[in-house]
């Protein structure tokens, strides 16, 4: 029995320590992607949520306390962030920063929502605000939020009657592709070319050849950042001539970096850019990533940095330290870019924690991506 | 018809790749009784020396490609066969296997954790002008591709076929003891072998990477593919390799084009499995060393 | 002679461990801890194909996925668990025997591409067909099992259902493996053309051993279901069986206690080497292959080894600890 004894005494120890320490910091937890497929995506979250913590704590933390993050690595794997949520509740963290791909998110918001712990994600899955979860909040518009923003532009500046649609098949290209197709249906709009590809694919040939046999007058682009530019990369060999317009991804920087001459054209709509340096705070904040981690954030490094953002906003407009509260708030909120700087743009929350602001399009020009529309919040 | 042709020719051009990472396997499986499931790998890494080399220490592509291959010779011929499989030989083919499935993951998490998560851009070797054959568009890199993929087929086969060298690893594959009494050098042999694949990957990487892009997990779709086609051509002759290559290549892009896209992965296990079951020493193997 | 004396208690030790081990702690560790269970039992089904049976089998996570979509699927109808994963491991046991009989047909490492081939079958079709599996948004709110006066809902009774799993698991591995069809393994295993000219049928038991060996991940995914409560196709990839495999090796392929080792250290080891931020599986993966070079029998055969050494008189009882060499 001195087993159990030993267990119960660490387990004291282990409270007290975790009292002593209330005192003076609040903890959060950065549940991300740093390992498996998700590594990309996971990492910039992870470095975005880095800067701002920096940022808050040199600005006296979150109500006088300074911000402990401790980070986990889910390794793209459902189970493990389940576990890991798990664990860094179980640690006391306020809030939860985290998870990035919408499977793991999935899961793990249930965790946060049966111990009323506020959770930013990255997730952009429609089914994530669906589910009734209260404490669940999106850093970015979600597809069936982004994507119906981006149809008016198939119809009214195109034009088209036709469209192709080349999506990776996976839990966020399946969401983009199931939301984009009900609406071209709704707008009259035919779809002549469906193509599905598998999350890795590197041989685009024949994706690209199908889309070329169908001839539609535009072609959505749905998948993951290098799959993209594989996908431009095989679409100028084959010399495909309609517009290719995507959601966020194609035409970010990495996407452009990677494409080189084959993303000239490219269009897409984007809730938040790095490259809409027209807007001061996303220039300063591009300007800060760079300087400490030497490369371009992407827009998963955005959302991270808003997400912690938006933790100390909100938490100071409550007062204290309370989940319920914060998830009181958060709902229906607006937080105007004037008087909270670091959240870039006018940001709202509806009543299901999904997030809406003013959003752009914009076309790869002379390798670089250009804004050439705002959308407006809807 | 146009669209046939450019799924054909295209088929052909990616086959040509899955090919000579193929034949690297088939290399080392004859001679060293070894299944290196880190093959896929070992295609990855070669691209990452020539980052490192362009981006780091800022020479020029053409010395960056020849210090690439040295480096990948070096290490993925002579440090794998001395750190890797020499020590676990012994112990059997199970826990060999086992260790180049752990090498995978060393590899591919070294790259990651190193070099980056995020996939690289990489300098094309040749130039990217594409050419119209009846309506379908080829580049002039998946013809270069072809060609260098069936010159090395060749070469390699008269280098097995015609000098001395070739055949006596030929001998020590076929049978050490006997060889080893025939006064052949059979450890000597055996590291030829493990060299030629270390730049047949490197060879492999440098003409792939422009167009797949460099990522850390590359290897892992490349790799299941390449032993697939050195199953289905058959495990024991390097042109069996090609033919797998190649076919796996026109396969899959055809099933895509013209069967379905959701299961396109599927066809070349589906294919695999056949083969087991119908012709297990593969389509031009001969079925010496293989069946019970 | 004292040894046998020795091992009852011991194991009775064991078993008291793991009953106050979750005592006291959060969720998270227990949920750690159902985990390892969980994980112990698909690489004890491993260990019956790799180090009694001599063959690597890369689909025993797919076996696990067959399992773990049979109970959702049922379990959300409305069956209760105690039908609903038997149904999963008879599954999995018949799909054993149909992909093991042509691989084995032929000897070498068919086993390991049709498995490997196969690992990926499974993932495809779990994705594509929506209207059975949810595709790639995989099922979620699958009911932990209710026994009227005991109610796994919550973390610690689900651990401890899991651990009357386990045991029950083990000791029928037990029994399996000390058998004199579990016999024929050994004689196989250290002779194989010895055992065939005395009438042993090795492909026929090598066969039974794989299925058998996969209806444990079937049970071991019939437990990851109500765990989790959400499952998805890309949860049961290829990293996952190869995960499972290492942890069999890790352990100690051949010894019966190995995959409750090699589970404990691939499920604890991102913990303990937290400190080393990304470059945990670097290390790992360097250890394993560290590790195959000089004890290729795992943790368990360094402890053998050791007890050999200093303590010489056991030998005469190591083969009943012992199994497989890995070979």
């Amino acid at each position: 029995m001195k087993l159990v004894k030993l267990l119960a005494i660490s387990a004291t120890a282990m409270a007290i320590a975790g009292a002593a320490h209330a005192a003076d910091t609040v903890k959060v937890g950065m549940i991300a992607e740093l390992s498996g497929p998700g590594a990309p995506s996971g990492t910039n979250w992870r470095d975005g949520t880095r800067l701002a913590t920096e940022e808050i704590n040199a600005d006296g933390g979150i109500l006088g306390k300074q911000v402990e993050v401790s980070e986990f690595d889910t390794q793209t794997d459902p189970q493990t962030s389940r576990a890991l949520v798990q664990k860094a509740i179980d640690d006391g963290a306020y809030a939860i920063w985290g998870t990035v791909y919408s499977g793991s998110t999935m899961v793990n918001m249930l965790v946060a929502q049966q111990n009323s712990v506020p959770q930013f994600v990255g997730s952009e899955a429609p089914a994530i605000v669906q589910k009734g979860n209260p404490f669940v909040f999106r850093t970015s518009s979600g597809a069936q939020k982004g994507i119906p923003d981006l149809t008016s532009y198939f119809k009214r500046t195109l034009d088209a009657k036709t469209v192709g649609i080349a999506w990776v098949n996976n839990e966020f290209g399946k969401g983009g592709h199931d939301v984009f197709a009900a609406q071209m249906e709704k707008l009259g709009i035919k779809v002549v070319a469906d193509v599905a590809s598998e999350q890795g694919q590197t041989d685009y040939a024949a994706d690209v050849s199908k889309l070329k046999e169908a001839a539609p007058a535009a072609i959505f682009v749905y998948m993951n950042q290098e799959e993209s530019a594989r996908f431009l990369i095989e679409a100028k060999k084959q010399g495909l001539t309609m517009p290719l317009i995507g959601e966020v991804t194609l035409t970010e920087a990495k996407v452009v970096e990677l494409a080189g001459d084959a993303a000239e054209g490219a269009i897409a709509h984007v809730g938040l850019t790095a490259s809409a340096t027209s807007v001061p705070g996303i220039a300063e904040f591009v300007t800060k990533f760079e300087a400490k981690f030497n490369r371009h954030p992407t827009h998963d490094a955005i959302k991270g940095y808003i997400g912690a953002w938006a933790t100390k906003y909100v938490t100071e407009m409550v007062g204290k330290f309370d989940g319920e509260a914060f998830s009181n708030v958060m709902h229906g909120l607006c937080l105007d870019a004037k008087s909270y700087p670091h959240m870039l743009l006018d940001t709202c929350w509806d009543e299901h924690g999904e997030m809406s602001r003013p959003s752009f399009m914009v076309q790869v020009t002379g390798g670089k991506a250009e804004v050439i529309g705002i959308v407006n919040s809807n | 018809m146009s669209q046939f042709l450019q799924v054909m020719l295209s088929g052909l051009a990616t086959g040509s790749i899955y090919a000579l990472v193929a034949i690297g396997f088939t290399l080392i499986w004859q001679s060293a009784k070894t299944v290196n499931f880190a093959q896929g790998e070992f295609v990855m890494l070669p691209a990452f020396f020539v980052l490192v080399c362009t981006k780091v220490l800022a020479l020029p592509l053409w010395l960056a490609l020849i210090v690439a291959l040295a480096v990948t010779v070096v290490v993925l011929g002579v440090l794998f066969k001395k750190l890797v499989v020499e020590p676990i030989l012994p112990s059997g083919g199970i826990p060999l296997t086992i260790a180049t499935m752990a090498l995978a993951i060393f590899l591919k998490e070294s790259v990651k954790e190193f070099y980056g998560a995020e996939a690289q851009p990489f300098p094309p070797l040749f130039p990217s002008q594409t050419l119209n054959v009846f309506g379908a568009v080829i580049s002039l890199q998946d013809i270069c591709n072809l060609v260098v993929a069936l010159a090395i087929v060749v070469v390699l086969t008269l280098f097995l076929n015609r000098t001395r060298t070739g055949r006596c690893m030929q001998a020590a594959a076929q049978n050490p003891a006997v060889a080893e009494i025939l006064g052949i050098n059979v450890r000597r042999m055996v590291l030829y072998a493990f060299l030629i694949n270390g730049a047949l990957a490197a060879l492999a990487s440098f003409l792939i990477t422009p167009v797949y892009l460099a990522k850390f997990s590359n290897g892992e779709v490349l790799g299941l593919i390449a032993f697939i086609a050195a199953i289905v051509g058959g495990f024991n002759q390097i042109r069996g390799a090609l033919a797998g290559g190649l076919l796996i290549g026109v396969l899959d892009n055809l099933t895509a084009t013209y069967v379905t896209a959701e299961y396109r992965a599927a066809l070349p296990l589906v294919l695999l499995i056949v083969v087991i079951l119908v012709r297990p020493q593969g389509l031009l193997g001969t079925s010496e060393g293989r069946a019970v | 002679m004292t040894r046998l004396n020795k091992r009852p208690a011991l194991l009775l030790f064991l078993l008291v461990l793991a009953i106050l081990a979750p005592l006291g702690h959060g969720n998270y560790i227990i949920y750690v801890l159902t985990s390892w269970l969980i994980f112990s039992i698909a690489a004890m089904g491993l260990n019956l194909t790799l180090g009694y049976a001599g063959q690597i089998s890369l689909a025993q996570a797919s076996f696990m996925a067959i399992g773990a979509y049979t109970t959702a699927i049922m379990t959300l109808a409305g069956w209760h668990w105690l039908i609903a994963a038997p149904v999963g491991m008879v599954l999995c046991f018949l799909v054993g025997l149909v992909l093991g009989y042509p691989a084995l047909r032929v000897k070498g490492h068919f086993l390991a591409f049709v498995t490997l081939a196969f690992n990926t079958l499974v993932f495809l079709v779990l994705r594509n067909e929506d209207w059975l599996t949810g595709g790639s948004y995989g099922l979620s709110s699958m009911p932990r099992p209710d026994f009227y006066l005991f109610k796994t809902l919550k973390q610690l009774p689900f651990y401890y259902f899991t651990l009357a799993v386990t045991v029950v698991a083990a000791l029928v591995l037990w029994g399996i493996v000390r058998s004199p069809w579990g016999r024929a393994f050994k004689a196989l295993r250290e002779n194989p053309v010895r055992a065939e000219s005395l009438g042993v049928d090795t492909r026929r038991i090598t066969l039974l051993a794989f299925a058998i060996g996969s209806a444990y991940a079937g049970l071991a995914g019939a437990l990851v279901s109500p765990l989790v409560q959400y499952i998805d196709p890309g949860s049961f990839g290829l990293s996952q069986s190869l995960r499972i495999l290492l942890m069999v090796v890790v352990g100690g392929s051949g010894f019966f206690f190995g995959p409750f080792v090699g589970a404990a250290v691939v499920i604890l080891l991102p913990e303990m080497l937290r400190f080393t931020a990304g470059y945990y599986l670097i290390i790992y993966s360097a250890l394993v292959i560290v590790m195959l070079a000089y004890v290729p029998n795992g943790l368990i055969g360094i402890g053998t080894r050791l007890r050999e050494r200093f303590w010489p008189q056991h030998r005469a009882r190591g083969d009943l600890a012992k199994g497989a060499q890995l070979k």
